[in-house]
């Protein structure tokens, strides 16, 4: 066990945990941020994508030791009041079936359209590609960040 | 106006007040509830008033709609409130929904499967806004002394228009709750619906989108441990040994040990189905202590029984694709004969894989039982059945076992086996505290239920002129039968034989999203094309022609058919005036396909890209008649879904084993598809016919590998046989 401090959604937080635990258990089993998803453990399927410093990154295989002073930022954290311009379009389009994947999907998105405001269809296809979706929404995952982009 | 008795599940009309506040019981709505906007908070009502086991009416006209069935991505959770909230008469904008636990003295049938919640709930959910809509008048009536039937009622406001006397549903909700529960009600014609068939968002997307807990994955609870269990590495081998103290030292590991989750005694439910009868729990403090523990346990297995590799399975159906069965499952005229004097005759046999379910969010269930107490709540299918086991299991009554569903990460059938249910409750019992029980993606992926494997063999015989004389259809699948014989084209061929057999395998099989139709109507509706082009006819317009014969002169007891073959042709030729098929040259890249499952029609129409490489679906259009569509927008979105998935699984996906073991354990070996794989776009089309609701959770999937096997045979002039199609050699590129 180490003690660790994090910078996740702005804010200072204590764990004291084992350094080869994954960032993904640390924020579900002792920080309570359970939006960012299980789904493979060996960042196949994107249910677990958080931002770290900015960037979309697999929690299940982030060690809490590697993180560092870097900036973590969760679905939980995206927004003060859910009105991220890629949760309002999720909203609007109304993606989600099961919905399990979409905070994932939506920390994806949400890291490409900062660093490509403009990005074209097949653009987009190619970011999302590494975020499974179960029920085969990827269709209106398309459509929303397409929305996102332009608003 | 319908006037309806009120008998169907009168129980649930009769006023309960141990409802109150649904979740709020067991302390669990912040899970339960939903949909609250923060107007809604800030006016939350001083009262509720239960009028029925599906409502609640606060003193200030806001109501809590109770969701009956457990919501696995389908959209029960909007489409069935949608329905209560029509017939109440109340504005969207007033309505909170919440998870009903599982009461079946109030509710019937609260599973999740076979397309059937809403066909099946249908009427009791209108009964039930009706009952409600009907006490707040006749309480209006007697508080103005006016006649019950010059009250109307609009949006959640009662009104007598003589005496310009109006009131809120809320302002009426007290003495509601002193009025008789009616005999009869009057259902609104579907003529005046106003929130039936229009599109409403899901209730639970703002938690969706900013993360909010709503899984069972998401439990947390004072005290709680979490649990992980080990399985047998592979199918035909049971517990022998283990090595649990030196394993039990390690950090956060609270206890390991061998249990038996279904004793021989315990009275087994179908929903029962693939539970393995002896497992190693590993209890600790958090998720990846125990997956590491789990790594330095060494368990050893024996051998039961055979080890079966997929080449075994693979030989066996074909095996049986030579044998004729004792007893034909339909058999009209005489194939043989008709055989014999075909001018023309296709023959082909179509094989699929077992498939994983791959529930994003996989198995996992929070238990905390006590000697005077059960708790459950998590991810499940079928609470129902679950009690039922747990009441033989754990040697309780039912009425000490509360059981809630969560939100569920993904169904598909998996969760219908509610094996780990009855496992997180047999590990908290022997721990005395509460525990949720976790599977890691490879115990979800290898612990099987899955969706069997299948072969199919087809014969179909034209005369000169290209007529469908003879179709002899003969299909195998592990531990399950396959051949629906009363479907199409059953009634629409004179000579017509339907043999089905079943190999019996240890790999354990379950229902998977559109159980058996999700591999044989992509194998029926290609083989329909090759002898469409076999007869040199369109495919469109030789199955058209079945359906006339279908129609007009069926072969044997019409009523014997499963299907309607005016709604049948209906869809196809819906699809076929949307895509333009006569104006398009579909030569090159379009396939055709119809099937008819869960009571609803679906046809589509699949256009590829034409270029390099693994052709890419441009679009799909898809005519659909599931009757009355609740939802469109969300009706639309469960269509594309299940295209996504059927072209998906067909394409990509696959579960093979050696010596009884899964070769694939996770997504890295298990390829599901892909944004970049999808189509690039769906276009649905609803049949406006206003009969009741059919299914739709499951309708859209199965047709539309037929519309792709039969749109690659365009593009790359090759028929594909056997799925996933990918595998087929030499590889499938453009």
């Amino acid at each position: 066990m180490a003690l660790f401090t994090l910078n996740i959604n702005g804010k200072k937080q204590e764990v004291d945990v084992d350094p080869t635990t994954p960032m993904l258990w640390v924020l579900r089993d002792h920080l309570n941020l359970v939006g960012t998803k299980y789904g493979c453990g060996i960042a196949q399927c994107g249910a677990c994508t958080i931002h770290l410093e900015g960037t979309a990154t697999r929690a299940c295989m982030l060690p809490v030791s590697a993180v560092g002073n870097q900036a973590i930022t969760t679905i939980e954290g995206l927004s003060e009041n859910g009105d991220h311009p890629v949760q309002k379009a999720w909203l609007e389009v109304d993606v989600p079936q099961c919905g399990y994947c979409q905070a994932g999907q939506i920390m994806t998105a949400a890291a490409f359209l900062e660093k490509n405001p403009n990005p074209t269809e097949e653009e987009i296809e190619m970011a999302m590609n590494g975020n499974i979706c179960r029920c085969g929404t990827y269709l209106r995952i398309r459509k929303a960040v397409k929305m996102a982009a332009n608003s | 106006m319908t006037l309806v008795k009120t008998k169907i599940g009168r129980r649930a009309f009769i006023r309960n007040t141990g409802l109150a506040g649904g979740g709020l019981v067991l302390g669990f709505n912040w899970l339960a509830s939903c949909k609250m906007t923060p107007e809604q908070v800030s006016t939350l009502p001083k009262e509720w008033f239960n009028l029925n086991g599906f409502l609640k009416v606060g003193d200030n006209g806001l109501v809590t709609i109770m969701s009956p069935n457990p919501e696995i991505g389908q959209n029960v959770k909007t489409a069935m409130p949608m329905i209560i909230a029509e017939e109440l008469d109340v504005a969207w904008k007033d309505v909170i929904v919440e998870q009903a636990p599982l009461n079946t003295d109030i509710f019937t049938r609260q599973l999740a499967g076979g397309s059937q919640s809403i066909r099946q709930g249908w009427e009791s959910l209108r009964m039930a806004g009706a009952t409600a809509r009907h006490m707040l008048k006749e309480a209006a009536a007697k508080a103005w002394e006016v006649p019950f039937d010059e009250i109307t009622t609009k949006e959640g406001q009662l009104m007598h228009e003589a005496s310009g006397k109006s009131a809120g549903y809320g302002e009426m909700a007290s003495a509601a709750t002193a009025i008789e529960v009616p005999e009869e009600v009057e259902l609104k014609d579907i003529n005046t619906f106003s929130i039936i068939g229009t599109d409403k968002k899901n209730v639970d997307g703002p938690k969706i989108v900013t993360g909010q807990p709503l899984y069972g994955l998401d439990i947390q609870r004072e005290g709680m441990l979490t649990a992980m269990i080990v399985h047998p590495p592979a199918f035909g081998m049971k517990y022998k040994s283990m090595n649990a103290e030196s394993v039990k030292s390690m950090p956060g590991i609270k206890d390991v040990f061998h249990f038996e989750p279904y004793t021989d005694e315990v009275e087994k439910q179908w929903s029962d189905g693939g539970g393995i009868p002896e497992l190693v729990a590993i209890v600790g403090n958090s998720t990846w202590e125990c997956m590491q523990a789990k790594k330095a346990l060494q368990v050893e297995w024996e051998e039961i029984s055979k080890l079966e590799s997929s080449a075994y399975h693979d030989e066996a159906l074909a095996a049986l694709m030579n044998k004729p069965t004792e007893q034909p499952a339909r058999k009209d005229g005489d194939v043989e004969a008709a055989f014999k004097k075909a001018a023309k005759i296709v023959e082909s046999t179509y094989t699929a894989p077992y498939l994983a379910h791959n529930t994003m969010e996989p198995m996992n269930f929070f238990a905390h039982v006590t000697p005077e107490k059960a708790e459950l709540l998590g991810p499940i299918q079928t609470p129902e059945f679950l009690e039922k086991t747990l009441v033989s299991r754990l040697g309780m009554p039912a009425e000490k076992i509360d059981i809630m569903m969560t939100r569920m990460g993904g169904g598909f059938g998996r969760r219908l086996y509610g094996t780990f249910a009855v496992e997180a409750a047999v590990i908290s019992q022997k721990m005395n505290a509460p525990v949720k029980l976790v599977y890691s993606r490879e115990d979800d992926m290898t612990q099987g239920t899955y969706r069997p494997s299948y072969k199919i063999k087809y014969k179909a015989g034209l005369d000169e002129k290209g007529n469908l004389i003879a179709w002899h259809v003969r299909g195998a699948g592990t531990n399950d039968d396959l051949v629906w014989e009363n479907r199409f084209p059953a009634g629409a061929v004179d000579n017509y034989l339907a043999e089905k057999h079943v190999l019996q395998t240890n790999v354990t099989t379950g229902a998977w999203r559109a159980p058996r139709s999700n591999f044989i109507a992509g194998a029926e509706q290609a083989f329909m094309d090759e002898v469409a082009e076999a007869s040199g006819k369109d495919p469109i317009e030789f199955r058209l022609e079945l359906f006339d014969r279908a129609i007009n002169n069926p072969v044997g007891d019409p009523k014997q058919n499963d299907y309607d073959p005016e709604r049948y042709a209906g869809v196809l030729k819906l699809v076929k005036e949307k895509s333009n098929w006569n104006g398009m040259d579909n030569g090159k890249s379009r396939g055709v396909s119809a099937y008819f499952c869960h009571d609803s029609y679906v046809a589509q129409v699949l256009d590829l890209e034409e270029g390099s490489g693994m052709p890419r679906v441009n679009k799909v259009w898809c005519a659909v008649d599931c009757g009355i569509v609740i939802n469109p927008l969300s009706a639309k979105n469960q269509v594309e879904g299940g295209i996504v998935d059927g072209i998906g699984h067909s394409t990509y996906s696959a579960m093979t084993f050696t010596d009884g073991k899964p070769n694939q354990s996770n997504f890295d070996t298990y390829r599901l598809i892909r944004n970049t794989e999808a189509p690039k776009e769906v276009e649905t089309f609803f049949v406006d016919n206003g009969i009741d609701p059919t299914g739709l959770g499951e309708p859209s999937l199965p047709p539309i590998v037929g519309a792709l096997a039969n749109a690659l045979y365009k593009a790359t002039g090759r028929r594909h046989y056997s799925q996933p199609f990918i595998n087929d050699r030499p590889p499938l590129v453009g």
